[in-house]
């Protein structure tokens, strides 16, 4: 946890890491990026996701279809939240010539999002069965 | 910026990324339109309006930050994408969830 508050407080401190280890080649900075900005576009698709959720099943009570499409959105945060975190720590990671920081949130994310369309499978079938 | 005969990466990095910023903006822009697609019905009221002006922004926001970051990838070696462009681009993501759910709520 404490390595977390570390690497938060490099988000608003640039010149800290600027000023350790070396630079790495820019293709790997670059990889890099194109990393953060494919986890962007899953948090951009998760909160897509709570938007349609929303929109495209009125038949759901209130409370079902608000708690999914938040929790969509909740993920999308989260997703978002963490693409700047992970890019930063393998940013530093690099300079200092270290391995590259692993994750469990990959794995949370796809159980996260596999219970997620279960439900959703199971409330538009009962939605159905029930009218 | 480079010299004019200074082989280019060919692995065409810069470009991969830039057509990565692109791809990214093309997905912002699809959540804006359905953010605005949530708050935006017949009526014309203030709420509506704010919601309209609200994604507008935060799609402009992007724009600005995608457009400045695949101009700099036009030098021969580019810098590293800056700190304040991340914040930015996932803020301009965390934005749009929040107003978002506070609509959804």
């Amino acid at each position: 946890m404490s390595d977390f508050v570390q690497s938060l407080r490099l988000w608003f401190a640039p010149r800290r890491i600027r000023d350790e280890g070396e630079t790495p080649d820019y293709r790997f900075s670059l990889a890099n990026e194109r990393t953060f900005l494919a986890w962007i576009r899953t948090a951009l698709a998760l909160i897509g996701g709570g938007f349609a959720v929303d929109q495209f099943l009125p038949d759901l009570r209130w409370g079902v279809r608000v708690g999914l499409a938040l929790a969509l959105l909740a993920g999308g945060v989260l997703c978002a939240l963490r693409a700047v975190n992970h890019w930063v720590r393998c940013e530093r990671a690099m300079r200092r010539g270290e391995d590259l920081p692993v994750s469990r949130f990959p794995a949370l994310l796809s159980l996260a999002v596999a219970a997620v369309a279960l439900a959703m499978v199971v409330l538009v079938l009962f939605g159905r069965a029930g009218r | 910026m480079s010299t004019a005969d200074e082989a280019r990466d060919p692995g065409l990095q810069p470009e991969r990324t830039r057509l990565a910023w692109r791809r990214t903006t093309l997905s912002c822009t699809v959540v804006a339109v359905l953010a605005v697609k949530l708050v935006v019905s017949d009526e014309v009221t203030a709420r509506e309006l704010t919601g309209l002006a609200l994604s507008s922004l935060v799609w402009v926001a992007f724009l600005a930050v995608a457009h400045r970051r695949i101009r700099s990838l036009g030098a021969a070696r580019p810098l590293p994408l800056s700190r304040r462009g991340a914040l930015l681009a996932a803020g301009c993501t965390v934005a749009l969830a929040v107003f978002g759910a506070a609509v959804i709520w």
